[in-house]
């Protein structure tokens, strides 16, 4: 199974995606820079956190038209699995794969804590082999964090159950004070339609060993091993 | 039939937060104005400015060519209103 990391100048969790892919779960990864036009033939793509282009403008405004994000954009039509963390998911929504912007926390601080997240959805390929309702403690690490949409937008998400992540407190509800960011309904991850591209802020990559703190990280990367096997074989339901 | 010359127009652009939109920015502006003692103040926003020569033929021209690279990157149309701004730029004006 091979998974593509995209590469932007500022990047700076690629290595540790790079990691989670190889130590985490056993299968290949091979970093793509941004300026290549084609992913060749891969399994899943990861777009990682960071910073890329400086966040000059806005989070993910500039990487949105590099050369590689065509060929992202099709491999994600296509029903290929892709993933943006932290700046990857800023990355997802400035291309309109996903809805909503991310914008400054709430307070305009930089937030890098430890946060608790409840799955709210285990049918995509982020989510596949965790529990429903499953509480995970990944680490967040974002100054542009708060996800904001419309309110049509956000009723349509919250009716068509594309929150794939909340922020949740010990008890596993979804209260202010257990709301890192202000983002709207607590929300820390959300899919498209098809719930094969899935963008997230807390990062999973930083969460794979004990020795980290947590390893809770590794149900999502193991989730998305599961999704590209069950599409290989066809036996995904 | 003559080539037209392009004209160098000087463009503002103003890019804000949308209303409803939260402003975190502004609000904490705000509120670090009431800190000082500035008493009244409401409704504090943040924006962005940017301004940027570009030849044209033609401020009309000019003004669909900033609104353009508004709605593709300057602005995010989910969060955020622009304006733009055209002016035809003086010779020799550095800015």
């Amino acid at each position: 199974m091979r998974f593509a990391i995209v590469r932007f100048p500022g990047s700076n969790c690629d290595a540790d995606c790079e990691r989670a892919v190889v130590e985490g779960i056993g299968h290949e990864a091979s970093y793509v820079w941004h300026k290549s036009t084609e992913l060749r033939a891969v399994d899943a793509v990861i777009l990682p956190g960071g910073f890329s282009y400086g966040d000059h403008l806005r989070a993910g405004a500039i990487a949105r038209f590099s050369p590689i994000m065509p060929a992202v954009i099709e491999f994600a039509r296509a029903g290929g699995p892709v993933v943006g963390i932290c700046n990857g998911f800023q990355v997802l929504c400035e291309a309109h794969l996903l809805p909503g912007a991310l914008i400054r926390n709430r307070g305009l601080r930089f937030r890098h804590v430890e946060v608790t997240v409840r799955v709210e959805r285990t049918d995509t390929v982020l989510t596949a082999a965790c529990a429903p309702a499953q509480r995970l403690r990944l680490p967040i690490a974002h100054g542009e964090g708060q996800f904001v949409a419309d309110d049509r937008t956000l009723a349509a998400l919250e009716a068509d159950n594309r929150v794939v992540f909340r922020y949740v407190d010990a008890r596993g509800e979804a209260t202010d004070a257990a709301n890192p960011n202000g983002s709207q309904h607590n929300i820390a991850g959300i899919c498209n339609e098809a719930g094969n591209v899935v963008g997230l802020m807390p990062h999973p990559e930083r969460a794979i060993a004990s020795l980290l703190g947590s390893e809770d990280g590794l149900v999502l990367f193991r989730s998305l091993e599961l999704s590209v096997a069950g599409a290989v074989t066809g036996s995904s339901t | 039939m003559e080539a037209t010359i392009p004209t160098q127009y000087a463009v503002q652009i103003r890019v804000t937060p949308r209303p409803g939109i939260l402003d975190p920015e502004g609000e904490t502006i705000g509120r670090a104005l009431g800190v000082l003692g500035y008493e009244g103040v409401s409704d504090v926003h943040a924006g962005r400015l940017i301004t940027l020569r570009l030849a044209a033929e033609g401020a009309d021209a000019a003004r669909a060519t900033a609104r353009e690279m508004c709605e593709r990157l300057i602005a995010n149309p989910i969060i955020e209103d622009f304006s733009v701004q055209v002016e035809e730029a003086s010779a020799g004006e550095a800015r």
